[in-house]
């Protein structure tokens, strides 16, 4: 299988402090892939170095084989990665049709055009309705993100995500924080949307992580000590030492 | 066409032709010269305050330096104008706010591309500083800002179609209205396009702009530019409309004075900009008439604007449109009773008002102008001549500044109480 994100001897420091310490994943094409770790092991670190938030301070990111280090996050994104955060990150004065409508313009090919009624869109309009439903907002179009409930945040988060049809999806955290009937809504959601699709996602609930994933990738201080299938990883004698051990100071 | 979108059309178009409509007659209902002149410099101004908030508004851009667009667009106009006098070179008059138009996106790309790479605070202080430099140069490039004098050019000089010549200010006030009505139409329609809407998307959150593909220093430079291209052609209407282009037009006040307008309009609705460039326009030609410190009161009503209606007069207005439902005879009749309320409560602000006023201005006459004597024209004028060596004037303008005041804290439950009674009975109606 043709490898979606390579990650080679990534690092990433803030001035003294080594966030990231060399890692090397190879995240396959149409699987999904959680990352897992302790509070602090640098799991939103890694995310914002493959987006391309971050800079990273040595090693390489590849997508699809192509080497996209250093680029810009739009640049990044405009070659079909796209991700969510896990401290909402929405247009909130805007309505939640907006919102959605922002993430598909790039994707249909409208760029910049200042010569078109985007009203008159006919594919942009369709795209847009197409993602409410998905995410079960089509009622809600009208409202301003910013009065929406945490969930249907988090909801409309990961609309905007996968609205533009990124092929690569990197969701942090999308369940932190829900009630359990809210998180069960979400996982479906995210099986639903990552269909056919690569996905990788932080998580820290391991209910939601086993039930996911097809692989785990286990991330401790900075390095990852494991990646392999749910069950072995389960298993893994080292897994369990250094991740329990440090969780349990949690 | 089927009749449904025939009427959406009309729905849709109305308005401009309304508006188109209503420019046209204007001059024959303010009839006077005085007025003519105040609606040239409106409509100037609100192309001017549109294209600013096409920065601050639209797109969250806080600029402190907007007229040096205006400005050198108006040299480029008055040194074009010139040019073409003397070569003979057939362009009307008409066509030659393009000219400004073009000048106006050349200097908007080219300070553009240095000052909307950053955002927010960044971006602030890089239009200070460019519009202190640009202002600094007016002073040393003598043949491009013609020194103290500036430049002054000659409208009537240019091509002549169907016999106009663009003396009488009516010509004048036509040309800068059929402009004026284009720029808004065009700036209109760039907020309902992608790339507007992307403005938007910026304005609130240009890191997640950037994870859905969009590069927010681009979409900040276009709107930039474009503002130029806009302001160009308010600045060169400006030079058109009084035949000169001086060193004032890319001045600190000239940058101000778009920021008061957009800022007490409101600039969170298109219209507000409009409403404000109005509003402005009469307030810095009328005020002088009532006093010299005109000024002061203009910077009271900004302050005020700013601490009590933050989203300016067009969010006053559009408050009230949360009781425009149900049915009409409903609607009218909320309407009345909230003005009526309106009404109970401006009495008081007035005798108020009118309090700190006269305070103001004999502190004013007796600081400024003790060599006058003690009798002081009140708002300028003669019937109003107030003795301010007497005790009674005083103690008048403060019985009536707390008076007015008290009386009018104790409306506010009343005008509350109508509010919500409106707003519930709206809320009935309209469910």
């Amino acid at each position: 299988m043709n490898s979606a994100v390579e990650l080679k001897e990534l690092q990433k420091r803030f001035g003294k402090t080594e966030i990231i310490r060399g890692v090397s994943l190879d995240v396959k094409s149409g699987e999904r892939h959680a990352v897992i770790g302790p509070n602090g092991a640098g799991k939103s670190t890694l995310f914002n170095l493959v987006s391309g938030r971050f800079l990273p301070t040595s090693g390489s990111i590849h997508l699809h084989g192509e080497n996209i280090t250093g680029m810009r996050p739009f640049e990044i994104n405009r070659r079909g990665l796209s991700r969510s955060f896990q401290v909402t990150n929405i247009f909130p004065r805007l309505s939640v049709w907006e919102n959605i409508r922002c993430a598909v313009l790039w994707s249909k090919g409208y760029k910049y055009s200042f010569w078109r009624n985007i009203d008159k869109l006919e594919d942009v309009r369709a795209r847009t309705q197409e993602i409410l439903e998905l995410i079960n907002m089509a009622n809600r179009a009208e409202i301003p993100a910013g009065v929406l409930s945490y969930a249907e945040q988090r909801a409309l988060e990961i609309g905007i995500t996968i609205a533009g049809g990124a092929d690569i999806i990197l969701l942090d955290e999308p369940t932190a924080g829900m009630s359990r009937s809210e998180t069960e809504h979400a996982v479906a959601l995210i099986r639903k949307v990552s269909e056919g699709r690569t996905l990788i996602i932080i998580e820290h609930d391991m209910g939601v992580v086993f039930d996911l994933a097809d692989r785990i990738s286990v991330l401790v201080y900075g390095q990852i000590i494991a990646t392999d299938e749910p069950a072995k990883i389960k298993s893994n004698q080292k897994v369990q030492e250094a991740y329990l051990g440090a969780a349990g100071h949690d | 066409m089927s009749n449904n979108t025939m009427s959406a059309r009309l729905k849709s178009y109305g308005i401009w032709i309304a508006a188109a409509l209503l420019l046209l007659i204007l001059p024959f209902i303010f009839s006077s010269g005085a007025s003519h002149t105040t609606m040239c410099l409106a409509g100037i101004m609100i192309i001017f305050a549109l294209s600013y908030n096409m920065l601050l508004g639209q797109t969250g851009m806080l600029s402190f330096g907007h007229a040096v667009y205006y400005g050198l667009a108006a040299f480029v106009t008055a040194h074009s104008m010139n040019w073409l006098a003397k070569n003979g070179v057939p362009i009307p008059l008409l066509l030659v706010p393009v000219v400004g138009g073009v000048a106006g996106l050349f200097f908007g790309i080219l300070f553009g591309s240095v000052s909307t790479r950053r955002g927010g605070t960044a971006f602030a202080m890089i239009s200070l500083g460019l519009a202190e430099l640009v202002y600094s140069s007016s002073l040393i490039l003598r043949s491009f800002f013609g020194g103290e004098e500036g430049i002054s050019t000659d409208r009537t000089k240019l091509l002549r179609v169907f016999g106009y010549n663009f003396g009488p200010q009516i010509q004048v006030y036509y040309l800068i209205a059929a402009w004026t009505l284009l720029c808004v139409v065009l700036m209109y329609a760039l907020t309902r396009t992608p790339f507007g809407r992307m403005c938007n998307a910026v304005r609130e959150n240009p890191e997640r702009v950037e994870f859905v593909g969009y590069n927010p220093q681009f979409v900040r430079f276009i709107a930039f530019s474009l503002a130029g291209l806009f302001a160009g052609i308010a600045g060169s209407l400006a030079a058109i409309n009084i035949e000169l282009a001086q060193a004032s037009f890319v001045g600190a006040a000239q940058s101000g004075a778009v920021l008061l307008a957009a800022y007490i309009g409101g600039v969170a609705f298109f219209v507000g900009p409009i409403l404000g460039a109005i509003l402005v326009t009469l307030l810095s030609i009328k005020l002088s008439d009532f006093s010299e410190i005109w000024l002061l009161y203009f910077g009271i009503l900004f302050i005020t604007i700013i601490l009590f209606a933050p989203y300016g007069l067009s969010g006053l207005l559009m408050m009230h449109a949360q009781f425009w439902r149900g049915p009409i005879g409903g609607r009218i009749s909320r309407l009345l009773k909230l003005l009526g309320a309106y009404v109970v409560a401006a009495i008081p602000a007035i005798i108020m008002i009118a309090g700190a006023v006269l305070l103001i201005e004999m502190i004013h006459h007796v600081s400024q102008k003790a060599a006058e004597g003690p009798m002081m024209h009140f708002l300028r004028r003669p019937y109003l001549t107030v003795n301010t060596a007497s005790a009674i004037p005083w103690i008048g303008a403060l019985i009536a500044l707390f008076a007015g005041f008290f009386a009018f804290r104790f409306t506010w439950p009343t005008v509350a109480s109508v509010w919500h009674k409106a707003l519930a009975d709206a809320q009935r109606s309209g469910s």
